[in-house]
């Protein structure tokens, strides 16, 4: 007897398609390659994308995937960044502990401020997010005794291992891939379709019987977490943590990559950290004037390209086949 | 020239020759130009501070016509933002990309102490004309860290002291912005003031950006208190000054000042209410010794204002600079060389009209002069010495090993001795 | 709390209503977050300094501050904020990079030296009141708020306009659906917000100062007064000031360490329970 083979599902490897799977590996080894042919400060600026791109890409897991949009996350990063220092320059432990430390600081962070703001969203979520953020500023401005205040906190994070610019990037890069990886498989779990459920339409989903705010506290958690492993990355990259670590101004960079690179396509974060990255540099290097190309980009952003670089290359094809 | 023009220049320049420089470049090393680089706050809270120390560092190469020790000078100058994480990130591009053979600048203690803090690790030098963090060149000091034409916060204010018990003053108040460099400003002066037997009745520290200082100054008025210290900067130091005539306390109650507070950039844009504070600074834009009378009047024809402290420090800091290579025939990549040669320079003829040398921990030792503002002929305020201190070190006249061994000022240490 | 800080509460309380009205007619009926609406306060300063200088005149600075900043809002309202109608996200985040714009234009134009804009000579010096000498100017501050607060209710509640505004507040479509334009309605909205914005920063400028990050500060404090308040409530406004500004005073003199908590802390709070504010109405 034929046996009729559904010709629907392709072969699955880690939950990703053959092509998908490709694709990532040939993202990441290029990655890989880039410090033999960039200077060590480029290096470095390579490792920030990496490491704003998981910033990004954790605001996006509520930005895109749950609609709604923080101004808080920089706040929930830098906990992270001031854990790490903090736990490695006063308090002596070894870079893993403090490196753990700083994660769990920014999950529960992200849980306070989840409690307060699952019952808001739109506009009001964006304020409310950016008031908490600006309590946690605060606080690390004044806690003079632990934060340093003003000064903040110097310390020598980053574990002798990974001294040169390249053996940290590297580092950061292999983190990076994980991290994405897990954010990805999360927003296509079924928890991750619930998110989006309640982004296309809350009142459906709590008619259907979903507990709305339970999943938007997890979420936001989870999200934390993610900005948490960024910050604590930042902490062995700067060596040092100030409150603009936390101020709101890190919130808005976060989020004007995340939109830039396209809002909901997860990935599309790093593409926006790259872009933001690149143009500062370019740009400082002609005029002082950054804040106002930065601004105008924005405003550019919004009008013209709102589901920006990768949303825009997207739809693409759909345009073509007509 | 600094680097927008010299970026644009030669971009043409080598699109024009055909670029393949690479390895006769190497070969010239040594006589190519000597870089700098100038790190200073163009925007944020501190922009105005920042704008005047690239003018001062322009106009002392404007003076010797780019070239310094012999060689051609590129000054690649990044704006810090007032913000330590900026400063960082930037310190980093004109080091690592920018191949700088040295730093300067930075006005805000937070972001020099990041830079600081990297520049440890880098070796490169590092000099602060404006850095005022008391423990560069005490307890924290790092080799490589120079202050050049600077001074450390506290030293300004141990002589202010001695200047208060001599005026019979026996108790004050003081008012200050919440950070290190207010904490150590008003430190040395309780320490001095309260070993020679005066009282500290109280101690307001605010955030930095106060707009209103009303609810200070309802409490100080209340207060009976022979003088009041107020440690402002930038705009804060603008508006306590016009607060404090406003709300009556100007008429009962004389005004000590840091120096930040009388300095041109916040008395420029105020009428009287700044006439008549008190101030202790090595600088003196109303001296009427002919160096600095020289210098005022260059700068305020090429300006149009009168120099500042911070106009004045970074011209005086990259005249220091100047002389340190001229002695070494400008061979700055010699780092440990070029970091010796400039510790053992004695500065002449800097703005000052006479000569500063660097103590044995990189911070020089100035006369200290005790200022008042007062009007000049043409209506501008300005500020003018009534006496001075000689060759005041930054530990005053402590012996620095046991000044070392008490803790930094900080908002729970003042040097406060208990009656 | 002393007279004093009770005086210096309310002083700062008006000059944030006057800032703070503008903000929720805006919010209130054109449901944008106008996070530009800071740096408007600084443009009206820095240019109500300069004609105030320039003429000698306090009240022609006043005019000249609102009608520049209407001119701006003009500009931003039509110019580029009508490409992104009807998205509340996208409107806040063009607003912000108009806000970064306008901030570093400032730089630009006026440098970044503080000014003071001159007090007339008749409103300089100080009163006896309730046992405390206190400055006429910021007096003159809290008068202007009460009369501006007068002014706004009767304004709302007395002529066609102020109805249209309230029901518009209520629901736009409605109020469009029975024949008015609504979009002329929003405009002279916009305008009036933003000349409230430059308002402010005219008189603000004369007591605490400009300077550039007076913008950002201000902006803070409204955001804080319109949440607390609730959306296109005159009278939450009105709460919304004096609670801010009153605890502002306080935790200056009280608790320093906690600078923005003591406003922030009871602001997170509320909106966790009471997302729309203490008078807020329902979108």
């Amino acid at each position: 007897m034929m046996t009729v083979r559904a010709k629907s599902t392709p072969a699955r490897f880690a939950g990703m398609t053959g092509s998908a799977a490709l694709i990532a590996a040939i993202v990441v080894a290029a990655a890989a390659a880039l410090p033999s042919v960039l200077s060590n400060y480029q290096v470095g600026l390579a490792t920030e994308v990496l490491i704003f791109g998981i910033l990004a890409m954790s605001i996006d897991i509520l930005g895109g995937f749950a609609g709604r949009t923080s101004l808080g996350h920089g706040a929930i990063f830098g906990v992270s960044t001031y854990v790490v220092v903090y736990a490695t320059a006063q308090a002596g432990l070894p870079p893993a502990a403090a490196f753990a430390l700083g994660v769990l600081a920014a999950t529960l962070i992200a849980a306070i401020f989840a409690l307060l703001a699952v019952r808001t969203s739109g506009v009001y979520f964006l304020l409310l997010t950016l008031a908490l953020g600006m309590i946690v500023w605060g606080i690390c401005l004044r806690w003079t005794q632990v934060t340093g205040g003003e000064n903040g906190i110097r310390g020598d994070v980053r574990p002798a291992l990974l001294a040169t610019h390249s053996a940290f990037y590297w580092a950061v890069l292999a983190g990076a891939a994980m991290v994405a990886y897990a954010m990805w498989r999360f927003v296509r779990s079924p928890f991750g379709l619930t998110l989006r459920g309640i982004r296309d339409s809350e009142s459906r989903m709590r008619s259907l019987g979903y507990n709305v705010p339970l999943h938007l506290f997890i979420g936001f958690t989870v999200s934390g977490f993610f900005a948490g492993v960024a910050g604590a990355l930042y902490a062995m990259f700067n060596n040092f943590v100030s409150p603009s670590t936390v101020a709101l101004a890190q919130s808005v960079e976060g989020v004007l990559m995340m939109i830039a690179g396209g809002v909901g396509t997860l990935f599309g974060a790093f593409v926006g950290a790259a872009a933001i990255i690149a143009l500062e540099n370019v740009v400082s290097a002609y005029t002082e004037r950054w804040q106002t190309v930065l601004g105008i980009t924005f405003i550019l952003i919004m009008i013209f390209a709102p589901e920006g670089i990768i949303g825009k290359l997207r739809a693409i094809p759909t345009r073509k086949v007509r | 020239m600094d680097r927008r023009r010299f970026l644009k220049t030669t971009t043409a320049a080598l699109t024009a020759a055909g670029v393949g420089a690479a390895p006769w470049r190497r070969a010239l090393a040594q006589a190519g130009p000597i870089k700098i680089g100038l790190l200073a706050p163009l925007t944020g809270v501190v922009a105005s501070g920042g704008k005047e120390m690239v003018e001062g560092v322009q106009f002392y190469l404007d003076q010797v016509k780019n070239e310094m020790g012999g060689r051609k000078v590129e000054l690649v100058i990044e704006d810090d933002a007032s913000n330590p994480d900026t400063a960082l990130q930037k310190a980093r591009r004109l080091v690592e990309q920018g191949n700088c053979h040295m730093l300067i600048g930075n006005l805000l203690a937070n972001t020099g102490l990041a830079v600081a803090n990297y520049v440890k690790g880098t070796a490169t030098p590092y000099f602060i004309p404006i850095i005022a963090a008391d423990d560069l060149t005490q307890r924290q000091r790092i080799k490589n860290v120079i202050r050049v034409a600077g001074y450390s916060a506290s030293a300004f204010t141990h002589p202010l002291g001695d200047w208060a018990l001599k005026q019979g003053y026996k108790k004050i108040a003081t008012v200050s912005q919440d950070y290190t460099f207010g904490h150590e400003q008003c430190g040395g002066l309780a320490q001095v003031f309260t070993e020679g037997g005066g009282e500290v009745v109280q101690q307001f520290w605010h955030p930095l950006n106060t707009a209103d200082f009303s609810p200070y100054l309802g409490q100080l008025a209340d207060l009976k208190v022979d003088a009041i210290f107020t440690m402002e900067t930038g705009a804060d130091a603008t508006r306590f000054i016009q607060q404090y005539a406003a709300f009556g306390l100007k008429a009962k109650t004389p005004l000590l000042a840091a120096m930040n507070g009388t300095d041109q950039s916040v008395i420029r844009t105020l009428g009287e209410e700044c006439e008549g504070i008190i101030s202790p600074a090595h600088f003196a834009e109303g001296s009427d010794n002919p160096v600095t009378q020289k210098f005022v009047r260059d700068y305020e024809a090429k300006y149009g204002k009168i120099p500042s402290l911070y106009g004045f420090s970074m011209y005086s800091g990259m005249m220091w600079i100047d002389a340190a290579l001229k002695k070494m025939g400008g061979k700055v990549e010699d780092r440990e060389a070029f970091i010796d040669t400039v510790l053992k320079t004695e500065l002449d003829g800097s703005p000052l009209g006479k000569s500063v040398k660097l103590d044995a921990y990189g911070n020089p030792i100035y006369d200290v002069y005790i200022r008042k503002v007062v009007k000049r002929a043409d209506g501008k305020f300005w500020n003018v010495p009534t006496t001075s201190y000689p060759s005041v070190s930054q530990f005053w006249k402590y012996d620095p090993v046991s000044y070392m061994k008490q803790p930094p000022y900080s908002r729970t240490f003042q040097g406060i001795k208990k009656a | 709390m002393s007279t004093f800080q009770l005086l210096n509460g309310l002083t700062f309380a008006a000059l944030l209503f006057v800032v703070a009205s503008g903000f929720t007619l805006i919010f209130g009926l054109l449901r944008i977050v106008n996070l530009a609406h800071g740096a408007l306060y600084l443009f009206g300063g820095y240019i109500g300094y300069f004609v105030a200088t320039r003429t000698g005149s306090f009240v022609l600075g006043g005019v000249g501050a609102m009608a520049a900043v209407a001119a701006v809002g003009f500009v931003l309202d039509q110019g580029l904020l009508r490409f992104v109608r009807g998205n509340e996200l996208r409107q806040v985040l063009l607003t912000l990079g108009v806000a970064f714009v306008l901030n570093d234009l400032a730089l630009v134009i006026w440098g970044g030296d503080s000014f003071t804009v001159p007090i007339p000579q008749m409103l300089r010096g100080g009163l006896r009141v309730f046992g405390v000498f206190y400055p006429t100017y910021r007096l003159f501050v809290l008068v202007t708020g009460i009369v501006l607060f007068a002014a706004l209710w009767l304004l709302l509640n007395n002529t066609r306009l102020g109805a249209l505004i309230r029901a518009g507040v209520d629901d736009a479509e409605m109020v469009e659906a029975s024949g008015v334009n609504i979009r002329r309605v929003f405009l002279v909205t916009f305008l009036l917000g933003s000349a409230l914005a430059g308002l402010g920063g005219l008189m603000g400028g004369a007591f605490l100062s400009l300077y550039p990050s007076a913008d950002a500060e201000i902006l803070v404090f409204s955001l804080a007064v319109v949440i607390i308040g609730g959306r296109g409530s005159l009278v939450g406004v009105g709460v919304g000031s004096l609670l801010v500004g009153l605890l502002n005073t306080l935790g200056q003199v009280m608790f320093p360490e906690l600078a923005y908590f003591v406003i922030f802390g009871p602001m997170a709070v509320l909106l966790a329970f009471r997302p729309l504010g203490l008078f807020g109405r329902a979108t």
